[in-house]
C-alpha cells in the first residue's frame, strides 16, 4: 500500500478531528455542569436526616456507580423515544455523563462536608443562623475549595470517557476518528491522533490538578 | 454585685429547667434536673467530667434535644411552643425564635476559618439580625476594642493566638445581644498564659452586670471572684450550690467536699 | 456505618427488604400481565450467552494489570532514572487517554503495518483493559511502596539485607495490604469497562444485549435487565472492597 504515517493526510483530516474534539469538549463541560450541581444535590439528599429520602438516593447512586456508562448511555438513547421523548443524541449523552459522573461527585461533596469541623456547626446553631445561610456562608465554603482538585480529576475523566458517546452516534472526537478510518481505508493516522489530541489535553490537565493538590495539602 | 441566691427568686428567672431529662444511649447525663438562673446572676457549675455540666449548656443552646422536661427562656418554652394552651413540641421556627437570647462560646472557640475576625463578628448580625453592613461593623469593632483585640480586625483566626480567638468569639456572641451568655470551659484548650486575658474580658462583663452568665469552667479562683451562685453537679444533679463561700469554704456534701479536695490536690 | 445503633441498621435492612421485594413483585406483575410476548426472564439467557466472554476479559485484564501493575510500579519507584522514565511514559500514555481509545487503537491499528500485529477481538479487548488499569494500579503500587515507613528500610539496610531481600521480605509484604483496596476499586472499574468490548465487537453481555435490540425489540426490559446483571456482579465486589478496607483499619 502507501507509506506508514502520512503527514498531508495528518493536515487534510486534522480540521474534521479538531471538529470532533470541540464536539468532545461540550459534551464534557456540559456533562461537568450537570455533575458538579447534581453531586451536590445527591450529597445532600444522601445526609438527610429522612430516610425515606436518603436511602433511595443511597440506592439510585449505588446502582449507577455498579454499572457501566456505556450501557447507561444505550439506555438513556433507546428507552426514552419509547415513552415519547426524542432529545437529540448530544443532548441524552451530555446528560447520560453528567448523571453517571454526578454520582461520583456525589461522595466528593459527602466527604468534603464530612470534613468540615463539626464545631462549625454548632458555632453557627447557637449564633441561630438560618439553615439555608449556614450552607451557603459557612459550611459550603469551607467544604468545597480542598475538593477542587478532585473535582477536577473527575472532569478529566470525563474527558476521556466522552469517547463512549459514539456509541450513540454523537460525533465527538472517537467517532470521527473511526468514520474517517472507514471512509479511508486508513486507521492509523485517525486513532492515533485522536489518541494524541487526549493525551495533549488531558494530560498538562493532569499535572495542573497535581499542583493544586499539592497547594490544598500544604493548606491543612 | 453578689446578690443573695435567695433575693434573684422573688423575680422571675430568665432560665428554667423543669425536670429535664437528658439521656445518651444508656447513660442518663441529666436527671430530672430543676435549675433556674436569674436575669443578672452570674452562675458557675463545677463538678467532674462525665457529670453533665456541659450538657446542661448544650441543651440550653439546643444543641442537643432533651428527653423529657421544659425549658423555659424568658418567659417562653424554649423546646415546646403554646398551642391551644398545651405544650407541643416546637418547630423550627419557634426555636430559632427563643434561641436568639442566648449565646454560647466554645471551649474549642469555633470561629469561622474563611472570615477575619471582623466579618466573625458582623456575619451573623448581618444574616440573621438583619443588621445593615454598616451598623454591624461599628458595632463588631466596638465589640473588638472592647475585648482588646482593637488591632486584628482584619487577621484570619489562623492568625491568632488561642487567647486572642477565644476574645473574637466572645464578641461574636455578644453582638447578637443575648440575655443569656454561655461559657463551656472556654480557657479549657487555651496555653496558660493566655488565660488571663480572656478570664479578664469575661470577669469585666460580669461587671457590667446586665447579662445572665452560664459557665462551667475548672478556674475555681475566677468562679468564686466572679459568680454570684456556684452549682456543683454531679451524676446528672445539683448536689449542692450557694454563693461561692459557702460552697468552696464550707461545703456541705461529702461529694462536694471529695471533689474539691482532690482538685486542691493538685 | 459501624456506629449506627441497632435500630438504626435493623431500619435501614427494612428499607433494603421492601425495596427487593417491590422489585421482585414488579417482575413477577410483568411476568403475569404481559401478552404472548417472551417475559422478561427470557431474555436472560439470550444475554447471558455474552456473560462468559465478559468473565474472560474481566478476568484476563485483571491478570494482566495486576502484572503490569507491580512491574511499572517498582520499576516508577526505581533509583535507575532509565527504569523510571520508561515506566513513567507508559504510565502517562496509557492513563493520558481513554480504554476505548486504546481499544480501538489496538483494535484498528495494530494489524495495520508498520505493527502488523494480528489480535483476535479478545486479545485486544484483554490486552486494552490490562494495559490501561495497569497503569492506574501502577500508580497504587508506586504510592505503597513510598508510603513504606523509611525506618524500615534503613533497619533493612542496617541488617544488611540486599536490596532484593528487602524488597522481597520487608517492602512488598507491607505494600501488598495497602494495595488491596485500591486495586479492588480498579477491579470494578475493569468489570464495568468490559463492556467498551462490545464496541469492538466482541460477544459480551453488552453486545448480546445490544443485538437483542435487533431482533426482539423490548428495548426498556433488555437494558433494564443488563444494568441490573452489571449491577448484581460489581456491587458485591463494592462490598467487599469495603469489607476489605474496615478490617484493614484494626490491622493497621
Amino acid at each position: 500500500m502507501s507509506e506508514l504515517w502520512n503527514w498531508g493526510f495528518v493536515l487534510e483530516i486534522l480540521p474534521r478531528l479538531l471538529g470532533g474534539l470541540v464536539v468532545t469538549v461540550e459534551a464534557t463541560l456540559g456533562g461537568f455542569v450537570i455533575a458538579i450541581v447534581l453531586g451536590l444535590l445527591l450529597a445532600l439528599g444522601r445526609r438527610s436526616e429522612n430516610p425515606w429520602i436518603s436511602q433511595p438516593i443511597g440506592a439510585i447512586v449505588e446502582f449507577i456507580r455498579s454499572t457501566p456508562l456505556l450501557v447507561q448511555l444505550f439506555f438513556f438513547f433507546f428507552v426514552l423515544p419509547r415513552y415519547g421523548i426524542r432529545l437529540p443524541a448530544f443532548l441524552v449523552g451530555t446528560v447520560a455523563l453528567g448523571l453517571h459522573y454526578g454520582t461520583y461527585t456525589s461522595e466528593v461533596y459527602r466527604a468534603g462536608i464530612d470534613a468540615v469541623d463539626r464545631g462549625q456547626w454548632e458555632a453557627a446553631t447557637a449564633l441561630n443562623f438560618s439553615p439555608l445561610r449556614v450552607w451557603t456562608g459557612i459550611i459550603l465554603p469551607q467544604a468545597i475549595p480542598p475538593m477542587y482538585p478532585a473535582l477536577g480529576n473527575y472532569l478529566i475523566g470525563m474527558f476521556k470517557e466522552s469517547a463512549q458517546l459514539l456509541a450513540i452516534t454523537v460525533t465527538e472526537l472517537m467517532l470521527t476518528a473511526r468514520v474517517i478510518g472507514t471512509e479511508t481505508f486508513r486507521f492509523l493516522e485517525p486513532i492515533t491522533m485522536a489518541g494524541l489530541l487526549y493525551f495533549l489535553i488531558s494530560y498538562p490537565s493532569a499535572l495542573l490538578v497535581q499542583r493544586l493538590e499539592a497547594r490544598y495539602a500544604r493548606r491543612s | 454585685m453578689h446578690a443573695d441566691h435567695n433575693q434573684n427568686s422573688a423575680v422571675d428567672p430568665i432560665i428554667r429547667f423543669e425536670k429535664v431529662t437528658k439521656i445518651f444511649g444508656d447513660l442518663t447525663v441529666l436527671r430530672e434536673l430543676d435549675f433556674e438562673v436569674g436575669p443578672q446572676e452570674k452562675v458557675t457549675i463545677v463538678g467532674p467530667s462525665g457529670s453533665g455540666k456541659t450538657t446542661i449548656l448544650r441543651v440550653l443552646m439546643t444543641l442537643e434535644k432533651p428527653n423529657n422536661g421544659v425549658i423555659w427562656v424568658d418567659g417562653d418554652p424554649l423546646w415546646h411552643e403554646k398551642k391551644d394552651g398545651k405544650l407541643v413540641e416546637a418547630k423550627e421556627k419557634h426555636l430559632r425564635k427563643v434561641r436568639g437570647k442566648i449565646g454560647m462560646v466554645f471551649q474549642h472557640f469555633y470561629l469561622f476559618p474563611h472570615m477575619t475576625a471582623l466579618r466573625n463578628v458582623t456575619e451573623a448580625p448581618i444574616h440573621v439580625l438583619k443588621m445593615p453592613k454598616g451598623d454591624a461593623e461599628e458595632r463588631a469593632k466596638e465589640l473588638l476594642n472592647k475585648v482588646g483585640l482593637s488591632d486584628k480586625f482584619e487577621h484570619y483566626p489562623s492568625q491568632l493566638s488561642g487567647g486572642q480567638k477565644q476574645r473574637v468569639a466572645i464578641a461574636r456572641a455578644l453582638a447578637m445581644r443575648p440575655k443569656v451568655m454561655l461559657f463551656d470551659e472556654v480557657t479549657s484548650a487555651l496555653d496558660p498564659e493566655l488565660v488571663g486575658e480572656v478570664l479578664n474580658v469575661i470577669r469585666e462583663l460580669a461587671e457590667e452586670g446586665d447579662m445572665a452568665m452560664l459557665l462551667v469552667t475548672h478556674e475555681m479562683g475566677f468562679a468564686r471572684e466572679v459568680s454570684d451562685r456556684v452549682v456543683f453537679f454531679d451524676k446528672g444533679q445539683v448536689v449542692e450550690q450557694g454563693p461561692p463561700a459557702d460552697i468552696f469554704d464550707n461545703p456541705q456534701s461529702e461529694r462536694t467536699k471529695t471533689f474539691f479536695s482532690a482538685i486542691l490536690r493538685h | 456505618m459501624q456506629n449506627q445503633s441497632t435500630w438504626v441498621r435493623s431500619r435501614n435492612y427494612v428499607f433494603w427488604i421492601i425495596g427487593i421485594l417491590m422489585v421482585g413483585i414488579a417482575i413477577g406483575v410483568s411476568l403475569i400481565a404481559k401478552p404472548p410476548e417472551i417475559a422478561p426472564f427470557d431474555l436472560l439467557p439470550a444475554i447471558l450467552r455474552g456473560l462468559g466472554v465478559t468473565i474472560q476479559l474481566t478476568v484476563g485484564g485483571a491478570i494482566l494489570a495486576l502484572v503490569v501493575a507491580l512491574i511499572a510500579g517498582i520499576a516508577r519507584s526505581s533509583r535507575n532514572a532509565i527504569v523510571r522514565g520508561i515506566s513513567s511514559v507508559y504510565v502517562e500514555v496509557f492513563r493520558g487517554s481513554s480504554v476505548l481509545v486504546q481499544m480501538f487503537w489496538i483494535f484498528f491499528v495494530l494489524p495495520l503495518p508498520p505493527f502488523n500485529i494480528e489480535l483476535t477481538a479478545l486479545q485486544a479487548g484483554i490486552l486494552a483493559l490490562g494495559l490501561n488499569v495497569g497503569a492506574y494500579g501502577a500508580e497504587v503500587v508506586r504510592g505503597a511502596i513510598q508510603a513504606i515507613d523509611r525506618g524500615q528500610i534503613e533497619a533493612s539496610i542496617a541488617l544488611n539485607m540486599s536490596p532484593g531481600l528487602m524488597m522481597r521480605r520487608v517492602i512488598i509484604p507491607q505494600a501488598t495490604v495497602r494495595i488491596l483496596p485500591p486495586f479492588g476499586n480498579l477491579m470494578i472499574e475493569l468489570l464495568k469497562a468490559t463492556s467498551l468490548a462490545s464496541l469492538i465487537t466482541l460477544s459480551d453481555i453488552t453486545f448480546q444485549a445490544a443485538s437483542l435490540r435487533q431482533t426482539v425489540g423490548r428495548i426498556p426490559e433488555v437494558f433494564s435487565l443488563l444494568l441490573v446483571i452489571y449491577f448484581l456482579l460489581a456491587y458485591p465486589l463494592t462490598l467487599g472492597v469495603r469489607w476489605i478496607e474496615s478490617r484493614r483499619r484494626w490491622a493497621a
